[in-house]
């Protein structure tokens, strides 16, 4: 099947021609399967939100493509704007473009600009609101009279509305709670089971990429350094360190037993670790 | 993108011009635009435009930034010379056609006006290219020092203007960010007719004034945990002082009005 997006060469420099000229992205290539979940990770300012917005045409590439089902983007006006509703962007902290009077109007924004119709938004709304978990009530409620983390729901909501074919948020637990964070990345799991969806989710949290992603992304100074699942890229752990990046934290204890001697393989999720502590304690009973 | 905006932003350098007292260069400036509205002829333009050239060179400010800023003033330059072609009387007519008659004075005038205007405005957009907000705050504090013996409010104005100027970029930043966002809700910020289109702002104006608000408490609360009390009794980290490259710059400045007027009795 051939890859739903396709990022060829690109390159994104700010400001050219002024004093402020920085070059964000360099050289990026790398293809998406349809329904894969990728994690991204990179320390700030490695150009990871840069490319995010690329990917939905909001940015263009000063050099390189990005192409959508085998199309570039960039080919005509009405695709790019296409690409906006079949790729799904939210945001960091999303809670701070809410707008509307209700929750439920400011979900339906999206779908309404779809130009779709009425029953149809009607249903949208309904189910996505469903997907993060906004109740009935709280649908007519003012957005702003929400918590923290029911606003960043919403959010989530209103793009998720436009039924996205590719999911990507940026930072989506950034500033909650752990209770928040597991509600967030249950919803997102959600929609991607129920919509077979492809999720690109940037994040600084090590222990949630380990445990969600199929595939991680590493970008340092503009750069792809490291494309693999994420077993490849934590048995690399050194050189994530040396970027500035951290280690999910059993990955970092397992590093340290593994230099004190214990025959262990280093691990990246709770679950692991719990298999590879009772094999070794198997291991030692029979010793 | 709308981090493109480069109206009046500063160009950071280590030019002689950057490294003047912020003072020197307000003083400066008004020295520089009295002298261009005392210039009445050919001569004392070439004078004023010699000046602004050599100032251009030496602050190494681009030229292309300068012409860039003029962009959005175009308007408002062709309206100043029509006017004034237009409407001058004058001995030597040159066209006369329906109820408009274009005279040789009218032409020089006119002409004479725009050079003026944009002569200004590049004096002005040397001052903010090459002085950051904070230093410009500073001068602008200092010199209105006096002030403060009516009770005039000069360190509160001072701050004020600081704070705008800092928050400037990062409501720039901010509104680049809500309409990014909203674009990727499928917002149609560029098509449509006006009615259309002010509406379209409905979805960004309203979370940048919630975060402008939000923006300013917290400020608020962060300078009153730091004991911020207005500006009795405060001093300065960084004192303004002259140094000898500002008493020069007094001097060409000096030299430059004297001839201007000097100029101006003979007519030229």
């Amino acid at each position: 099947m051939a890859p739903i997006l396709q990022v060829k060469d690109l390159q994104h420099i700010y400001s050219i021609g002024t004093p402020f000229e920085h070059t964000a992205l360099d050289c990026i290539s790398f293809s998406v399967e349809k329904g894969e979940y990728i994690g991204v990770i990179g320390h700030t300012g490695s150009g990871k939100s840069t490319l995010m917005q690329h990917l939905n045409g909001l940015l263009k590439p000063t050099a390189g493509t990005v192409l959508l089902d085998g199309k570039d983007i960039w080919s005509d006006k009405a695709f790019t704007r296409q690409c906006r509703f079949r790729v799904g962007l939210v945001f960091q902290y999303p809670e701070y473009q809410l707008f509307e009077e209700t929750v439920y109007k400011d979900i339906a924004f999206g779908p309404k600009n779809m130009g779709l119709a009425a029953e149809e938004i009607d249903r949208r709304v309904r189910q996505a609101a469903g997907f993060v978990g906004i109740t009935e009530e709280q649908l007519q409620s003012s957005p702003f009279d929400l918590s923290g983390g029911q606003k960043r729901r919403v959010a989530i909501a209103g793009v998720i509305a436009m039924e996205p074919e590719v999911l990507i948020l940026d930072e989506p637990t950034a500033g909650l709670d752990p209770e928040g964070r597991e509600e967030i990345l249950a919803n997102i799991e959600s929609y991607r089971k129920a919509q077979n969806a492809t999720i690109m989710m940037v994040t600084h949290s090590m222990s949630d990429v380990a445990r969600m992603a199929q595939r991680l992304l590493v970008f340092s100074n503009g750069e792809l350094m490291m494309d693999g699942t994420p077993k490849e890229v934590f048995s690399r752990a050194q050189e994530l360190l040396d970027m500035g990046l951290d280690i999910p934290e059993v990955t970092r204890v397992f590093l340290r037993l593994h230099e004190l001697g214990l025959p262990v393989e280093p691990v990246y999720t709770m679950e692991q670790a719990v298999e590879a502590l009772k094999g070794l304690k198997e291991g030692n009973a029979y010793a | 993108m709308l981090k493109d905006i480069t109206l009046g932003q500063y160009f950071p350098g280590n030019s002689p011009i950057h490294r003047l007292d912020p003072r020197t260069k307000l003083i400066m400036l008004i020295v520089y635009i009295v002298a261009l509205f005392s210039a009445g002829g050919w001569i004392s333009y070439g004078l004023m435009l010699a000046f602004l050239a050599m100032a251009i060179k030496v602050s190494q400010v681009p030229l292309k930034a300068i012409v860039r800023g003029m962009k959005p003033l175009v308007l408002i330059l062709i309206f100043t010379g029509i006017l004034n072609l237009f409407f001058t009387t004058g001995e030597t007519v040159l066209v006369s056609f329906w109820k408009i008659t274009i005279t040789l004075e009218g032409a020089v005038r006119a002409f004479f006006m725009v050079t003026r205007i944009l002569m200004m405005i590049s004096g002005t957009f040397l001052l903010t290219y090459t002085t950051s907000p904070i230093m410009l705050t500073d001068g602008l504090e200092s010199l209105m020092n006096p002030m403060k013996k009516i009770r005039f409010p000069v360190h509160e104005l001072a701050m004020m203007m600081c704070i705008a100027l800092r928050f400037i970029p990062t409501l720039i930043e901010e509104t680049d960010k809500i309409m990014s966002a909203q674009k990727a809700r499928g917002a149609d910020l560029e098509s449509g007719n006006l009615f259309q289109r002010v509406k379209a702002l409905v979805p960004i104006l309203v979370p940048l004034f919630i975060s402008a608000f939000r923006r300013a408490d917290e400020l608020a609360t962060a300078m009153e945990c730091r004991c911020y009390q207005g500006g009795d009794g405060r001093t300065k980290m960084k004192l303004l002082r002259y140094k000898r490259p500002d008493y020069y710059a007094f001097a060409v400045g000096v030299l430059l009005i004297g001839a201007v007027v000097l100029l101006r009795n003979f007519g030229l």
